[in-house]
């Protein structure tokens, strides 16, 4: 055979790099033993699932945030890390948490020295903005992270991920186990990207597990830890259910805007974000449905239990979910053939060949700030800390045919409506309507929308009117002061840089 | 005429609320200074009420202050604060008799003077709280000129009267103060609000309530939870079939006017002028829903 390549090698060099047949297990020595050969991939303990990854001193390690606020899996991992004396690491996580504090010494002893993340919360975002960090933490969307991955800028060396439960063979799922968490729509695409991915699990079940959010081919090593995450938290953070009547308010009156859109059709697609209102506003949503009977064709995104309610009374044909935010929605993806689990990069890549949010008529989501051109902050508070998440903000607003921002005009005396917003992460030339208690604003660049709002009589007023308004109840606000250091760069979903935010001047 | 369905209530001393509350839209808000202020935070829950009642935020609601009782050592304080900040109605609490509104609307009067205000200008409610109000109803509902709506108060009305709330059915041991206090305030022609209901996540409870103040004849409630303004919007909403006999009445009388006819006759019954009061009021509240 050596002869016989060699000639081949002369004939056609390109050929000149095939190796001999050299046993039928050559690439696979696993096969020979009948141990490793179906539990090779079965670790002992993190410690050594770290080791059988291979990861070294500045490499990337990447996370997903399904578990929200009760996510145990990034503690846990740099814990044992900065145990085991790693330094120099990039954590990349789909989104971070108040649970996440503990981050921050690992920040100060040199085991983080950089973070890709599309969030931001308490005390880590509080020590970030204030200057923690050497260099600025990278905010990206769920979309522009794929993307990030894509373009190789993001490439994830170890993936720690925590499911539910997997085989020993790495397939895994966020809703059989005892733990019910529902999509795993993060973990897949670092599932897809990372070099090496170690699965943490809570329970490790028969062969073969099903249905395999993460595919067996995709993992490298699957360890058992004590668990993952706490299931009464995950509706914890951003997604939750009001009674507030100012949420309520804005709730209702966002759905008023839908049903006079001109989108509200029957077999229309919709998305509504995690805020209170947004959450509320399906509520209201499906009285009107029901008058004019309409049902939608899909419900994208993060899920809420009201959106899986909808799908079970068939008003909601099939619901895509990327991540469920509760835990009724989490039982709906378990039970309901019609609650279809995607990844985020079906979800929202820009340079995906088809991200469901492409489809999508309309999005309602929320706004820490919207300024006079309609721009978004989703990231940094009216103090200038970040304390937010850029999300799917970016991703849905440019792809949905109206985008609806619900916000209260004044919180705790803060305007909401300013001249300019703080930081930018959703260019105003994707937000079409805003909806406040104190009136809507359109964009306008829609001026058939506003014309349809104001023949059903809904309040509509300028955006600068709303702005006056917030500041004859607040007065002015002094403006921020900032530092020069930049401590975060805000990446729009296709990488591009569309803000900076500046550290916090004390 | 003006719609007084709800009647929000609005703690004085809550700084959050004094600065979002016309936002839900009420047909009146009305700023408690009353009971439901901490005796620690009654002075500044006055000026903060003066200032609310002062800001542009409100100038479209109508305004009612509950004051604290005249013989209490706030009661003037609130009375002077509400009508030099512009109160459209003063609620006086607990009315026993017609002499304390006499007594209110001489002090008012007296105020309006002295700031500039047109005497008059100060309407006033009678909150009904107890056996003796009840039964002093007609008197109280037409003291004065000033009078513009009476309302019934359960609880302390309840207490008085040995009984508590059944909370099902047509709630028997309110129904002759409701009627009472109906009839009172039909016969002096000024307005009606019924009585709070307290617990704010039983829309069902509250719904059933209003069903009844609703049939009883009375103008609204009032109302202690934004959340139930919009319960009672849609429930005193005037149905397709109302809306559209409203309109023919009103065509009809003004056909008639046209005509220079004093009556006309629609679907062979008399078209007369409380006929039309009641058509345009239909019509009212179908816009307003």
């Amino acid at each position: 055979m050596n002869s016989a390549l060699k000639q081949l090698a002369t004939q056609d060099p390109a050929l000149g790099k095939l190796l001999p047949f050299a046993g039928a297990d050559a690439l696979t020595p696993y096969l020979e033993s009948p141990t490793a050969k179906l539990h090779r991939k079965l670790c002992g303990s993190l410690e050594e699932a770290i080791k059988r990854s291979g990861l070294k001193d500045g490499m990337t390690i990447s996370f997903h945030h399904a578990f929200r606020e009760g996510d145990k899996v990034i503690n846990m991992v740099v814990d044992k890390l900065a145990k085991l004396g790693f330094k120099n690491l990039t954590l990349a996580s789909s989104s971070l948490l108040n649970c996440h504090d503990p981050l921050v010494e690992h920040i100060k002893n040199g085991v983080i020295t950089q973070i890709y993340t599309s969030g931001l919360r308490g005390k880590l975002a509080e020590a970030i903005s204030n200057g923690l960090m050497t260099r600025p933490v990278q905010i990206h969307s769920h979309g522009g992270r794929v993307h990030l991955m894509q373009t190789g800028e993001l490439k994830v060396d170890v993936a720690f991920l925590g499911v539910a439960c997997c085989d020993e063979f790495g397939n895994a799922n966020g809703s059989r186990g005892k733990l019910n968490c529902g999509s795993l729509g993060y973990a897949k695409v670092d599932a897809l990207f990372a070099r090496q991915v170690v699965l943490l699990t809570e329970e490790i079940l028969d062969f073969p597990n099903y249905p395999a959010s993460v595919s067996q081919d995709r993992v490298d090593w699957v360890v058992k830890v004590d668990q993952v995450g706490d299931p009464s938290k995950i509706s914890q953070g951003a997604a939750r259910v009001t009674n507030n009547p100012r949420e309520l308010l804005i709730a209702r009156q966002a759905a008023n805007v839908i049903e006079h859109s001109g989108y509200f059709n029957d077999g229309f697609s919709m998305q509504t974000g995690s805020g209170a209102s947004s959450t509320a506003a399906t509520r209201f949503l499906e009285e009107r449905m029901n008058r004019k009977g309409i049902k939608a064709s899909f419900a994208l995104g993060g899920i809420t239990g009201s959106i899986a309610d909808l799908l079970k009374k068939g008003l909601i044909k099939t619901v895509v979910d990327v991540q469920s935010f509760d835990m009724d929605a989490a039982e709906s993806l378990r039970t309901s053939s019609a609650h279809l689990e995607i990844s985020a990069d079906e979800y929202a890549n820009p340079t995906s060949k088809g991200a469901y949010v492409d489809r999508v008529n309309v999005v309602i989501e929320s706004a820490l700030e919207i300024d006079l051109e309609f721009n978004v902050n989703v990231i940094t508070g009216s103090d200038g800390v970040m304390r937010g998440a850029s999300g799917g903000h970016c991703d849905v607003a440019a792809a949905a045919d109206l985008t609806i921002i619900v916000a209260p005009l004044v919180r705790s005396r803060i305007p909401t409506v300013v001249r300019r917003v703080t930081t930018l992460l959703t260019p105003g030339e994707s937000i079409d309507v805003l909806v406040t208690d104190h009136g809507i604003a359109v964009n306008p660049k829609r001026p058939e929308v506003e014309k349809r709002l104001r023949d059903a009589r809904l309040p509509v007023v300028t955006i600068e009117e709303l702005r006056q308004r917030a500041v004859a109840l607040t007065g002015e606000p002094e403006p921020l002061e900032f530092a020069d250091r930049i401590v975060g760069v805000i990446r729009y979903r296709d990488g591009s840089v569309i803000d900076v935010v500046r550290q916090v001047k004390n | 005429m003006k719609l007084r369905r709800s009647m929000l209530f609005v703690p004085g001393e809550n700084a959050a609320m004094l600065s979002t509350s016309f936002v839900y839209k009420p047909d009146s808000v009305m700023f408690d200074l009353e009971d439901a202020v901490s005796l620690g935070e009654k002075d500044a829950a006055r000026l903060m009420v003066y200032q609310a009642l002062r800001h542009p935020a409100y100038r479209d609601i109508e305004k009612v202050v509950r004051i604290n009782e005249l013989n209490t050592e706030f009661g003037l304080k609130d009375l002077e604060a509400a009508v030099t900040g512009g109160a459209d109605i003063v609620r006086l609490p607990k009315t026993e008799n017609a002499s304390e509104i006499h007594d209110l609307e001489a002090h008012i009067t007296r105020i309006e003077k002295a700031c500039g205000r047109p005497v008059g200008d100060t309407k006033v409610m009678a909150a009904v709280e107890s056996a003796s109000g009840v039964v002093n109803a007609v008197a109280i509902a037409t003291a004065s000129p000033r009078m513009m709506t009476i309302a019934l108060a359960g609880f302390d009305y309840l207490v008085d009267m040995h009984t508590k709330r059944s909370r099902d059915g047509w709630e028997p041991e309110l129904f002759y103060a409701r009627a009472a206090v109906l009839h009172a305030a039909r016969s002096a022609h000024i307005d009606a609000f019924d009585v709070v209901y307290g617990n704010i996540n039983d829309d069902e409870g509250f719904l059933r309530e209003v069903k009844i103040a609703k049939q009883l004849g009375f103008n609204g409630k009032s109302l202690i939870h934004p959340k139930q303004i919009e319960l009672l919007h849609q429930a005193y909403e005037p149905t397709d079939d109302e809306v559209t006999h409203a309109k023919r009445v009103i065509a009809a009388a003004d056909e008639a006017h046209r005509k220079g006819l004093g009556v006309v006759s629609l679907d062979g019954k008399m078209v007369d002028p409380p006929v039309v009061d009641e058509a345009e009021m239909v019509l009212q509240m179908a816009a307003a829903s």
